[in-house]
């Protein structure tokens, strides 16, 4: 059947099956490789993306659900170059393997959208649904309050 | 202090420039743009093939009989594959394993049969038509029992399996290997002490949980060669494991490639071979077609390799004074079905489970057990994080009764730079006595906490670690360095980034011979045919071992830089030297020399002709010092550890005494790195080592049934720590006691940060409530139970 959404500002018509889902058509059909396949079933978050500017685990949506939405990914993000909040991430040396980087760079992304000034505790908790194994979360935490310290100073 | 390095004659400490700095990633760019590409994200085109495995449900059985004639005939499937297509056995240290089950199955999951079809989708449901039909077996889920004189064997075969010289397999048992200590006259010590402490500690199973799964896609072209695109931390060993178990198929080394892009964590689950070999091989039935397989999230968890779990038997004797005098130390290993990679976890631990302390009479028993549970190996820590819990939590008991601080009890005792080790070397420099007090200090030993909250208690603990590498005392790096037209610098070497930052540190080490900015340089992920040999990233010794590759390549290009400026305009070498990017001459102050004006093109002579051309160069190291020989009976006289990394790790925690929940309130942890390349990276390291090693003993419980099925094998049961599950506070302290042969002092950390975790919130949780939990993890359950206990007692 076919279904249309935009990914990262473009229109997309795609050919799909009702139980494909969102994050192996994205990758597979759309050719958007940075949601990552963690588990597939909602509990790793290396699949997140923003969809009208929320974040989803897109393991756990049909590509049809999807229909007529607007998709942002990391690659989406970007194209112009990187958010204050990812050029934080990256003086910061806040990754390691990174292959948990584009979930949290976006669940990051929306939580600096909603509360441009946030505690650690809001950042621990809007992170809480991307695991990363590696860093002990610290060094991410940090340049997360960082960023929102940044935004919060402009008015 | 200032310490000149070997390789570097002109550097001094106090004069770097690149080393020591904390630089920005130089991967950093590529995965927070997600522009890191990782295997998966490899487009293959419309021929892609996919493969689904056909697993044992049963932990021990003999299989009687696969018939595949259905899922043959099901939509979609292009092949499908037995033990009959490849009857081969492979194996890292050991070849007891099979690429498919050939007529025994010996754990829950071991890979039957595979199906290629052309979707995933129809692999799996293709998989599912595959029918086996079993006899089942008694299996052995615990190595005790695997011990039992009359144990029904495992691997019957065992006697005929070869296996690295220095194991010691024991035919018509279930004892793959046993590694003995002896040392002294332990019997006479015990004897002779004022104390003697004896107990049982229980280490359960773990699995790394790497966040990206295992995945392979391999092809064998028209032409005959096989590529293996895998998220591995070993393509070169990769590339020899194929190449041999493939040689009846006519494989050569030349004939099989291995390409590792960017890898989403490995924690030693990557390392050496697991799945990717039942990629490669079903590959070579489908010429000319990629295939993929992947392990699904559950597959991730019981069919790679896990942490093995220890029986730990452990006696020590004290004088009053508080010197030890005697350890003996019984280690059974749950080394699962298959011990290729396993056994030298074993063996490693076996020759170092005295733990960092001056021992003079020993006697260590460290016992690989085959077991029918999954296969264990590698997982950070290889061993010692294992035999560390129940060992510093026996110093703590220790300490106590005989009236001893313990932090005074392990500074008293702790191996320093000469002590004799057990195996007879001797022990490198260290700055183990600083690692401790520097801990002891950060947490405030000594002075009590109280908590406002009338539920809760405070409680501090400490304990030490050490670890050296484990690998064969011939395993090499190497690396090629080449220069561009603008004076930049492609580095090819064959460790893996694993995230530690690797990539990073190797053009660290690079610009500061060559004075070429981190910037400028490229260092790339492997691919065995164009990138230079190293053996695996494991180890915690790339930054030691190929980092010395990579320094002598500096070096070396740095000499023929010299050699081309001497031949144009006569300077002697030595009066050279480079500073920003140039030439200069210490007897002719103006001269200078932009290396962008001659690295490639060279330098045009008086006479119009030319000299020099690419600067290009090469480096390899191998620590030609060690031999694994050693008496078998008393594990005397080999060399088989290159060096010891040591530290320190101490603990604030705040317990509910109803709950038994525990908040790790304050971790400080101290590691020697002999030099950190990157500091910043040295304190990556100790967060998430540290926050790895907090999961072992708060969280993680692997669970498996009476038939030895895991049953948790997802993040929802088997948790792993999320951004809440983090200490409030960690302090990261790098000592820095140069080791003699590292690039620049350095030595490795990797593994060592998580390796006290266990032991330390054992001994912090007695702090605070008086009970001693001597079984991982120690669960807010457990801890509950045993203060109730205790209290009504
Ligand atoms: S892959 Fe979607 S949450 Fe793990
Ligand atoms: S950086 Fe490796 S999982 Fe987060």
């Amino acid at each position: 059947m076919n279904l249309e959404l935009k990914v990262n500002g473009e229109q997309w018509v795609l050919d799909v099956a009702a139980a494909d889902v969102l994050l192996d058509v994205l990758r597979e059909q759309v050719g958007t490789k940075s949601p990552k396949v963690g588990c597939e079933r909602g509990d790793c978050g290396s699949c997140t993306i923003l969809m009208d500017g929320r974040s989803v685990r897109s393991c756990l949506v049909l590509a049809v659900e999807a229909e007529g939405h607007d998709i942002v990914t990391v690659e989406g993000i970007s194209y112009e170059g990187m958010s204050q909040l990812q050029d934080l991430f990256i003086s910061n040396n806040s990754f390691q393997c990174g292959f948990c980087a584009p979930g949290i760079v976006l669940s990051a992304t929306e939580l600096l959208e909603l509360n441009p000034n946030p505690s650690r505790h809001d950042v621990q908790e809007a992170l809480a649904g991307n695991l990363c194994r590696c860093t002990g979360y610290e060094p991410i935490i940090d340049a997360v309050l960082a960023a929102g310290q940044g935004q919060g100073e402009t008015p | 202090m200032t310490t000149t390095f070997p390789f570097e004659a002109d550097a001094k400490e106090d004069e770097l420039k690149a080393v020591g700095t904390d630089a920005v990633r130089i991967d950093g760019l590529d995965k927070i743009s997600g522009a890191a590409e990782f295997v998966d994200d490899i487009d293959f085109g419309p021929g892609l093939l996919h493969a689904a495995i056909v697993e044992s449900p049963h932990a021990f059985a003999r299989i009687v009989s696969i018939d595949t004639t259905e899922a043959a005939r099901a939509k979609g499937v292009v092949r499908v594959v037995t033990g009959k297509d490849f009857p081969y056995k492979f194996g890292m240290y050991m070849e007891d394993r099979y690429i498919f089950a050939q007529d025994h199955v010996r754990f829950v999951g071991e890979q039957v049969a595979g199906v290629i079809a052309r979707s995933h989708r129809e692999a799996v449901q293709a998989a599912k038509l595959v029918e086996v039909e079993y006899e089942v077996l008694n299996p052995i889920l615990d190595p005790k029992q695997a011990f039992e004189e009359d144990a029904d064997l495992i691997h019957p075969e065992l006697a005929d399996y070869t296996h690295v010289p220095w194991f010691f397999p024991k035919a018509d048992t279930n004892i793959a290997h046993w590694r003995k200590i002896r040392k002294g006259d332990t019997e006479k010590a015990f004897a002779e002490a004022d104390y003697v402490l004896e107990d049982t500690y229980f280490v359960p199973r773990y699995a790394h949980c790497a966040i990206e799964p295992h995945v392979t896609v391999s092809k064998l072209d028209q032409a005959d060669r096989l590529t293996v695109w895998t998220a591995s931390q070993s393509p070169h060993t990769q590339r020899h494991l194929f190449a041999q178990a493939l040689e009846p198929l006519g494989f050569t080394h030349k004939d099989v490639r291995v390409i590792t892009p960017y890898i989403g964590g490995g924690f030693g689950g990557k390392a050496g071979v697991s799945m990717e070999i039942l990629g490669a091989a079903m590959a070579t039935l489908v010429k000319g077609r990629p295939l993929k397989l992947r392990w699904t999230r559950e597959q991730e968890f019981y069919n790679t390799y896990q942490r093995q779990g220890v029986t730990a038997e452990l006696k020590v004797g004290v004088m009053d004074d508080g010197t030890i005098t005697a350890v003996e130390h019984k280690l059974y290993w749950d080394a699962g079905a298959y011990v290729e990679y396993g056994a030298n976890v074993v063996n490693a631990a076996g020759l170092s489970a005295t733990g960092p302390y001056r021992v003079p009479n020993i006697s260590n028993d460290s016992l690989c057990m085959y077991t029918n549970l999954p296969p264990g190996g590698p997982y950070r820590g290889f061993g010692y994080s294992e035999f560390h819990f129940g060992l510093e939590s026996h110093m703590d008991r220790i300490a106590e009764a005989i009236g001893m601080d313990p932090v005074e009890f392990r500074r008293k005792n702790a191996i320093v730079e000469g002590d004799e080790l057990s195996y007879g070397g001797h022990m490198n420099p260290s700055g183990m006595i600083e690692a401790i007090d520097k801990v002891a200090d950060a947490i405030e030993w000594g002075v009590e906490e109280q908590s406002d909250n009338p539920n809760t208690v405070m409680g501090k603990g400490i304990a030490l670690f050490w670890k050296a590498p484990a690998m064969p005392p011939n395993a090499s790096s190497a690396s090629f360095l080449k220069f561009n037209e603008d004076g930049s610098i492609n580095i090819t070497v064959s460790g893996m980034e694993l995230g530690q930052g690797y990539l990073t540190v190797m053009a660290q080490i690079a610009s500061e011979i060559l004075t070429v900015p981190v910037e400028k340089i490229r260092v790339e992920t492997p691919d065995t045919d164009r990138n230079p040999y190293e053996w695996q990233t494991v180890a915690s010794h790339v930054t030691w071992s190929s980092g010395l590759a990579v320094e002598k390549a500096a070096v070396e290009a740095r000499a023929k830089i010299f050699d081309v400026i001497h031949q144009v305009y006569g300077y002697e070498d030595d009066s050279l030297y480079l500073e920003n990017e140039k030439v200069k001459c210490k007897t002719d102050p103006v001269f200078e020399k932009p290396l962008s004006d001659f690295v490639i093109d060279g330098i045009q002579t008086d006479e119009g002709t030319w000299r020099g051309g690419p600067i290009i160069a090469s480096g390899k190291f191998m620590p030609e010092f060690t031999n694994a020989l050693s008496d078998p009976e008393t594990g005397q006289g080999g060399h088989p550890n290159v060096h010891y990394t040591v530290g320190a790790t101490g603990v604030v925690v705040e317990i509910d005494k109803d709950t038994g929940r525990i908040w790790v309130r304050k971790a400080a942890l101290a590691v020697d790195a002999g030099k950190a390349i990157n500091p910043d990276l040295v304190k990556g390291q100790i967060v998430g080592g540290l926050v790895q090693g907090l999961a072992t003993v708060l969280y993680e419980d692997m669970r498996f049934d009476e038939a030895g099925k895991m049953m948790n094998p997802n993040f929802t049961d088997y948790k792993i720590p999320t951004a809440f599950d983090i200490p409030d506070e960690v302090v990261p302290i790098i000592v820095e006691v140069p080791q003699p042969d590292g690039p620049f002092g350095a030595r490795g950390v990797g593994e060592h940060t998580m390796i006290a975790a266990a032991p330390v919130i054992a001994n912090a949780v007695y702090d605070a409530l008086g009970v001693r939990i001597k079984s991982m993890p120690v669960t807010q359950e457990k801890v509950a139970m045993a203060y109730l206990e205790k209290s009504t007692s």
